[in-house]
């Protein structure tokens, strides 16, 4: 859908002021950074985790995190029942036996298993939809790591992703982060990722919201598509046994308390099957496709937050999760592509941020939250939005600006998802800027873990977006995907040590489950709700009043 | 938030909105006009749990072919990305059986010969061209194995870029190859074997790995959160516009 007259006559403001905006750019001409006094007014008056009310936040009633509070779709799955009865499963004839059982496809859970792997363990991954299919597989910006010497180190990598998340992360995790991260590279490298590199072999690197070095390496804009399917063939060169569209739906302990195992449930067959393991690691990614406060989302289908469920009431508790981290640009216009993800790099790279006049209004390399924030005051405080043709709000990114600066075909080199994307929709992103406005994109907090994936239940290893701690309160471009390399490795390499060093061969039990359903009635909890839920809820209420014999269990039909 | 009305996928019904006829799998629907095929075909009830991953275009998963009436032509779309048009029939193909070669990527050389050794078939490929039509990511698959086939794994390794997997051509092919695990497997032989390794990168894994950061790294993870935004605050920041060599004047936390 090409834009509607009105806006292309909206656009001409921003043509306008191009060559202005060019020429400061090339002189690195800013608007100033707001300073942190005025970075928290922002936040606390325009970020949507600042919102109050039972509509934003409610306290959990059950389970080891009782009494934080979360956004109540969060909740809502935490209160809920599980979806296998314990008393109905039988756990004395394992489906799968393996050493290590890797759940979830993503990056985080290939990397763990290519390490359980290569340590000698045997291995097997159960993930939701494909093996692949997965936020990582999205990831378009690129990947940080300190590993230039000359300008940076762990010190400022360490010091950025503190600053990002307000000075309260797990620091001990944040420095496992850092400094592993050179080394991530190094592996990926060697894997075959194909890196944008100068001709010597040295890395291409630029900024990311709030980096004080250039150490953000990429892939085009394909960056974690690049790394997914890399990974996913260097699984598959180990003969890693992938079973698809088989989420796990519960962890199993043992009678010694420890993990061993999980149910899985086909949901193409509607069994449920038992997979017991002597480790665990559990890497099922994010959930974004919760909808928290109603966003539209850049995530892929299955982040509907089912680790979540699933450790918590296995008794470990949750943290940082009264963030969320909301990507300042998704995409606003055309509605087909509404919540798609651009690129931070857009701005990295040097194009504007502008508002209905054609002006800038914020600097571009602010923390995500503050940019965030940026665009909705000015929306919504300033009145200088733009009105999307369904009564939507947005504001521009100018991506022509980059073809200026940096020479013909840059963008539709540079970054040509993003512009095969919008070319399919008539809009020529190398021609005319992009409408923009939040979208929901990373859950900042998670599972509880420690910096070498272990969890306070033996067995049980965590990796990736799953677990909370390393980036605080919110998370900066190229981290994740970072962290999802370094924790998938020691979560694999750590489960297979586990797997022939510390693991216990005792019976099987959902005696935990059992448990949670009790300390549930205990806290007058009656509900139909069924969690995890797996997929999003997509069908419409008219088409779901004329199933009259059809039964939903969780979202799943 | 400043986007009043609710954002989620779900496509809000309402009499006035402009509905088409599609058929999907053969069976007529109508729906919205301005929907993606994947979005028209919840809007009628399918709940995927095939056919859908990533709703962004990049993962592959939704593949499409469909027709139009009174065309003879295949056309092709991801499901997440193509918007309905009246008429059309289509059909999602979610899964092609493709067979795939397992290497030992460290013992190899990175060479054409390896490849052509684990797919002898990337010689019956006749340049028919289906492939590349049919690609939804508009990728030259025909080009880049006529690539594979005289040794480029350069030119193969960039003209398959962008190739999302989704398994189409392997539907198309007269001569049966699994082109997508083909071009995998190129596309890796270049970036391990054939491009220069970042020498910078491995200096600092050996820098970390001697433990030269240690006593800073100690020393800021048990600072005090004061002043740690003291040191956050005076960190040095790298110009946009300089280059590659830009050292900054503040050696705290460097090891020059
Ligand atoms: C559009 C987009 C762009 C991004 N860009 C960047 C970027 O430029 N840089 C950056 O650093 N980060 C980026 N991120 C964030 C980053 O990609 C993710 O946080 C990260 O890849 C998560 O990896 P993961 O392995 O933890 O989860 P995922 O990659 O999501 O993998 C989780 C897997 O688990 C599966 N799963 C879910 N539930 C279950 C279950 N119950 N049982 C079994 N399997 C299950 C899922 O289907 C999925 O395959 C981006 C994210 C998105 C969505
Ligand atoms: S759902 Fe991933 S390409 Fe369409």
């Amino acid at each position: 859908m090409p834009y509607p007259q009105y806006l292309k006559d909206l656009i001409k403001r921003v043509e306008a002021n191009r060559a202005r905006h060019v020429a400061l750019k090339r002189e690195d001409d800013d608007l100033p950074f707001l300073t942190l006094e005025q970075r928290q007014s922002y936040l606390e008056r325009f970020h949507p985790d600042y919102k109050t009310g039972p509509q934003i936040r409610r306290p959990i009633t059950v389970g080891p995190s009782k009494g934080y509070s979360i956004s109540p779709e969060i909740v809502d799955l935490l209160e809920a029942r599980a979806l296998v009865d314990p008393d109905k499963l039988d756990l004395s004839n394992p489906d799968y036996d393996v050493d290590v059982l890797i759940i979830g496809g993503g990056g985080a859970g290939s990397a763990a298993a290519i390490y359980a792997r290569n340590a000698g363990a045997s291995v097997m991954i159960a993930t939701k939809l494909r093996h692949g299919d997965a936020n990582t597989m999205m990831a378009e910006g690129g990947i940080q790591a300190c590993d230039k010497a000359q300008k940076d180190s762990p010190y400022y990598h360490f010091l950025d992703v503190l600053g990002g998340g307000h000075f309260v992360n797990k620091r001990s995790l944040a420095r496992r982060l850092v400094e592993d991260g050179p080394d991530a590279i190094r592996w990926l490298e060697g894997l075959g990722v194909l890196f944008d590199k100068f001709p010597d072999g040295r890395m291409k690197t630029v900024h990311g919201g709030g980096t004080c070095r250039k150490r953000m390496h990429s892939a085009s804009d394909m960056s974690g598509a690049e790394i997914m399917r890399v990974v996913r063939d260097e699984v598959r060169n180990l003969d890693v046994p992938v079973i698809e569209f088989s989420p796990a739906v519960e962890l199993i302990k043992n009678a010694e308390g420890h993990c061993a195992g999980a149910v899985l449930y086909n949901m193409e067959t509607q069994e449920f099957t038992v997979c017991r393991a002597k480790a665990v690691v559990m890497a099922t990614g994010g959930s974004g496709r919760l909808h928290i406060q109603g966003f539209m989302t850049t995530n892929h289908y299955g982040a509907t937050g089912d680790g979540l469920v699933l450790c918590y009431r296995a008794g470990l508790p949750l943290v940082f999760l009264h963030t969320v981290q909301y990507h300042p640009t998704g995409i606003a216009y055309p509605e087909q592509a509404e919540g798609l993800l651009i690129t931070e790099k857009f701005r990295g790279a040097g194009a504007n941020v502008l508002n209905v006049d054609g002006e800038r209004f914020v600097n571009e390399r602010e923390p995500r939250d503050v940019e965030a924030s940026a665009f909705i005051r000015e929306c919504t405080e300033v009145g200088k939005g733009v009105r999307t043709p369904t009564g939507k709000w947005g504001v521009w990114l100018d991506s022509p600006m980059l073809d200026l600066l940096h020479g013909q075909g840059y963008v539709a080199k540079n970054f040509c998802g993003a512009y095969m994307l919008l070319k399919r929709f008539e809009i020529d992103i190398s021609r005319e800027p992009m409408l923009v406005f939040p979208t929901l994109h990373y859950q900042n907090g998670g599972v509880d873990f420690e910096a070498d994936c272990t969890t306070q239940i033996p067995g049980l290893f965590i990796g990736g977006e799953v677990g909370g701690g390393i980036h605080g309160e919110n998370r900066l471009m190229g981290n994740s995907l970072l962290d999802i390399n370094v924790f998938g490795r020691i979560a694999g390499a750590n489960a297979a040590r586990f797997a022939q060093d510390s693991a216990v061969d005792a019976p099987l039990t959902l005696d935990h489950v059992r448990r949670y359903h009790q300390e549930l009635e205990d806290a007058g909890i009656v509900t139909q709700r069924r969690a995890p839920v797996l997929l999003p809820d997509y069908t419409t209420p008219e088409v779901k009043e004329r199933q009259l014999e059809t039964h939903y269990l969780g979202n799943l039909r | 938030m400043a986007n009043d009305t609710d954002s989620r996928d779900k496509v809000q019904d309402s009499p006035q909105l402009p509905k088409i006829p599609i058929f999907i799998m053969g069976k007529r629907y109508m729906v919205p006009e301005e929907l993606t095929i994947m979005k028209a075909m919840e809007y009628a009830g399918y709940q995927f749990i095939r056919g859908c991953g990533c709703r962004m275009g990049v993962c592959g998963a939704c593949g499409t072919v469909y027709r139009k009436p009174g065309d003879y032509k295949i056309r092709v779309g991801l499901a997440c990305q193509t918007v309905v048009e009246p008429e059309m029939y289509l059909t999602q193909l979610p899964f092609y059986p493709a067979n795939r070669a397992s290497y030992d990527l460290a013992g190899a050389q990175g060479s054409a010969e390896e490849i052509h050794a684990a797919y002898p078939e990337v010689f019956r490929c006749v340049s028919c061209n289906a492939c590349t039509k049919i690609c939804p990511a508009e990728v030259s698959v025909m080009d880049y194995i006529a690539a594979i086939k005289r040794g480029d794994l350069e030119l193969a390794s960039e003209l398959s870029f962008e190739c999302i997997q989704c398994g189409l051509c392997v539907s198309r092919c007269m001569a049966e190859l699994p082109q997508y695990h083909i071009a995998q497997m190129a596309r890796r032989f270049v970036g391990a074997k054939l491009t220069p390794k970042a020498g910078h990168l491995r200096e600092q894994v050996r820098n970390i790995a001697e433990g030269r950061y240690k006593d800073l790294m100690d020393q800021l993870e048990s600072a005090s959160k004061d002043s740690l935004i003291e040191l956050y605050k005076a960190r040095q920041w790298e110009p946009a516009k300089e280059g590659e060599d830009w050292t900054p004047d503040d050696h705290r936390g460097l090891l020059s």
